[in-house]
């Protein structure tokens, strides 16, 4: 690796820590690495035992930490078992992985570790990874009587049952998943950056194979190239779709209903202004006298409303009175 | 409870012998410090067996996180170790920036470690508090809950959120923090910090009672304190001084002065001081943080890893389109993995990220502090009397967000 810049932790040195330990594990190793500062040896499944012993009490790798299991469904071998190495001596970290399949059990690491056993029934609960010798191998973080292994990557995010307390049997009951929405996945991969799946709508796209190069690309470099010109600009004037004739009444079907607005039964505006724009208008004052244009209709407006207001009363308003004397 | 004591077996009759009887201790039980179910198989009242019952609060965080972008994955960690969110984003942002190879700006790290620091003194208060008062004191523990509350109060000062911070970010923290802030911190750890907690650690630590229900209890050598798995104040008590701050330090802790606190006799009481002593050192780091912090940005200018500013955005398009491509498709990381591993306050807390390149971690594992610290639980209990064990376990310091996931 280059200079290192970022502030992780900083364990000793890495230098010829991968070239001693293959060396002294020999045949067992199968693949050392050296990535990100980190050091992992996939060694052999059936030696795993002897291997993790050998770097416990020879290399002083004291404390297990963790084991991580993870799964590659692409790999003849789709389960790796990580196991997390510290040396509290050497104040260094290393990874051990073995691979494995649903099948094939791997050698506990209760007898060397007494803390393998609950991180292996972790393992085995998330992966089904089977471990060998391990004589609790009993489930441990999901729930009572759960199937399947939930961290597969073949196992469904939402699961396949789900729980609620029902009111009438006052217990709690299991259901099969039924979501009322799909589970939203959102994929916000650039489509021009490698995403190997086809856009919907884009499916023909797919299949064909894409067009020959061509010889001469096309340019625009000059007004002719672009397809500008009096030709163009005819094309461009020719009306879309013929324009709706004007004045014309559409034919109502038989069994439409009436227009809401013209019933005959409504009676005419009771008021004896015909509009309200009158109502909305600024009432005229001394001090800002209205434009000359503006200024004459509201004075034909305003003029009956002064007449009327003495002479007729609203009816409403008159009646109660004389009820009341 | 399975079954109780028989009458026909019961001790005064005779010769027979005593059945041993099985009880459930939680899963709701307050000094299960969450949901924890322990199957006991108790000869009067001696423990037997105990077989703990952990997943009551699996949530398949680490499942989750595999179909999140690395930046939407983060919020999840505030919710493992809900008394010590940060510390939780601390091993996730950190092991990012390991597979990225990513620089941080030196305020940013300095903020980083002030506030773990500070998160760390406001999970011991929890842990504290409840440690005395699951063996009967109760007033320490309303102390030391005021402590805790200032502290969430920073938290809400610096992040907007009490709990779930989400404020540290892959390349530094979310936003830098107002002077007054810092000012307030260095204040309250000159002042508030040790009146309050030394009043109320003077109530404990020299207490009869509560010497009596800790000292010799759980006792732990440092060859099983290694076998098991130990880390933090666990394996600290027990007289080996390994801290990760120390020994592989992160961010800026290597330029820090501060003490490993280390217990003699590796019992629930030797914890219960470990932690108590690692608070001042916390405080001591604190302030060391807050007189040596520098200015300067406090999150990486990798704009193709960290969000511009918002007023960045208002002036450039180029702000503008960076900002929308991390939060909808969000940074790839290049392939590879990682297992980093920080000091939490209960101890190493580890993140083993598996990257294919893409914008999604292919892997996130997660190495609770509680798994192998819980698992002990049987082997520390044996022979003990029941009510030993919600010392023991208040001396683990157990959280289930954690343990389960």
């Amino acid at each position: 690796m280059a200079t290192v810049l970022h502030p992780a932790p900083k364990i000793a040195s890495n230098e010829g820590v991968r070239e001693a330990l293959s060396k002294a594990l020999g045949a067992a190793v199968v693949e050392a690495r050296e990535e990100h500062g980190e050091i992992s040896l996939r060694v052999e499944r059936a030696g795993l035992e002897a291997t993790l012993r050998t770097l416990r009490d020879e290399h002083s790798y004291q404390q297990l930490m963790e084991i991580a299991g993870a799964d590659y469904p692409d790999r003849p071998e789709r389960f790796e078992v990580v196991y997390m190495l510290l040396s509290l001596t050497k104040n260094h970290r290393i990874m051990v992985k073995v691979r494995t399949d649903e099948a094939t059990p791997v050698p506990t690491a209760t007898t060397l570790w007494p803390n393998a056993g609950w991180l292996e029934r972790e393992v085995f609960d998330m992966y089904g990874v089977i471990f060998d010798g391990n004589t609790d191998l009993r489930r441990i973080l999901t729930d009572y009587g759960f199937e399947g292994h939930p961290f597969r990557k073949d196992f469904p995010l939402t699961g396949y049952t789900e729980l609620r307390y029902s009111q009438e049997q006052r217990r709690v009951v299991y259901e099969p998943v039924d979501l009322p929405q799909d589970l939203r996945q959102f994929d916000f991969m650039s489509p021009w950056e490698g995403a190997d799946y086809v856009l919907p709508g884009d499916e023909k796209a797919a299949e064909k194979p894409a067009p020959p190069p061509v010889a001469q690309p096309k340019t625009t470099e000059t007004p002719a190239q672009t397809g500008a010109g009096a030709k163009a600009d005819e094309k461009a004037a020719e009306p879309v779709a013929a324009s709706a004739p004007a004045g014309k009444k559409r034919a109502r079907a038989a069994d439409a209903p009436a227009p809401t607005e013209e019933r005959p039964s409504r009676k005419p505006r009771a008021g004896k202004t015909a509009g309200t724009a009158a109502a909305t208008k600024p009432k005229k004052s001394p001090a800002t006298k209205p434009a000359k244009s503006a200024a004459s209709e509201p004075k034909k407006a305003a003029a009956p409303r002064k007449r009327a207001a003495p002479k007729s009363p609203p009816k409403s308003r008159s009646t109660t009175p004389k009820d009341k004397a | 409870m399975s079954n109780a004591l028989h009458l026909d077996t019961s001790p005064t009759t005779g010769d027979e012998v005593i059945q041993n009887y099985t009880i459930n201790f939680g899963p709701q039980h307050p000094a299960a410090h969450g949901v924890l179910r322990m199957v006991m198989e108790l000869d009067g009242e001696i423990i037997e067996r105990i077989d703990p019952h952990v997943g009551l609060l699996h949530r398949g965080t680490e499942k989750l996180i595999e179909h999140k972008t690395y930046l939407q994955a983060l919020p999840y960690f505030d919710r493992l170790d809900y008394c010590s969110p940060l510390n939780m984003e601390h091993s996730y942002v950190l092991a990012i920036e390991k597979l990225l190879n990513l620089e941080v700006p030196l305020r940013g790290q300095y903020l980083r470690v002030l506030f773990a620091e500070l998160s760390r003194i406001c999970n011991h208060m929890l842990n504290i508090g409840s440690h005395v008062m699951d063996v009967g004191a109760m007033t320490p523990n309303l102390w030391v809950f005021e402590l805790r509350e200032d502290c969430l109060n920073f938290f809400e000062r610096a992040s907007g959120a009490r709990m779930h911070m989400a404020w540290f970010r892959p390349g530094g923290v979310h936003q830098d923090v107002p002077l007054k802030l810092l000012t307030d911190i260095g204040d309250w750890v000159d002042t508030r910090l040790p009146e309050l907690f030394g009043d109320a650690m003077s109530l404990v630590l020299d207490n009869r009672i509560f010497k009596q229900r800790n000292v010799d209890i759980a006792l732990v050598s440092k060859d099983d304190a290694i076998a098991w798995g130990f880390s933090g104040p666990m394996i600290r008590a027990a007289g080996l001084p390994w801290d990760l701050r120390k020994s592989q330090p992160y961010d800026v802790y290597d330029r820090m002065d501060f003490d490993i606190p280390v217990g003699t006799n590796s019992d629930c009481y030797d914890r219960f001081v470990v932690r108590v002593k690692e608070v001042y050192e916390s405080a001591k780091i604190i302030k060391q943080c807050l007189a040596e912090m520098p200015e300067g940005p406090v999150c990486s200018d990798d704009r193709k890893i960290a969000p511009p500013r918002r007023a960045e955005m208002k002036q450039s398009m180029e702000a503008l389109i960076h900002h929308f491509k991390l939060y909808t498709e969000g940074f790839h990381v290049p392939a590879g993995e990682v297992y980093v591993a920080t000091e939490s306050p209960k101890g190493e807390f580890g993140v083993y990220l598996v990257s294919d390149g893409s914008n999604k971690p292919y892997r996130c594992k997660i190495r609770p502090t509680a798994f192998s610290h819980l698992q002990a639980m049987d082997f520390m209990s044996k022979g003990h009397m029941l009510p030993d064990a919600t010392a023991i376990l208040g001396a683990i310091d157990v959280v289930f967000g954690e343990c389960d996931r």
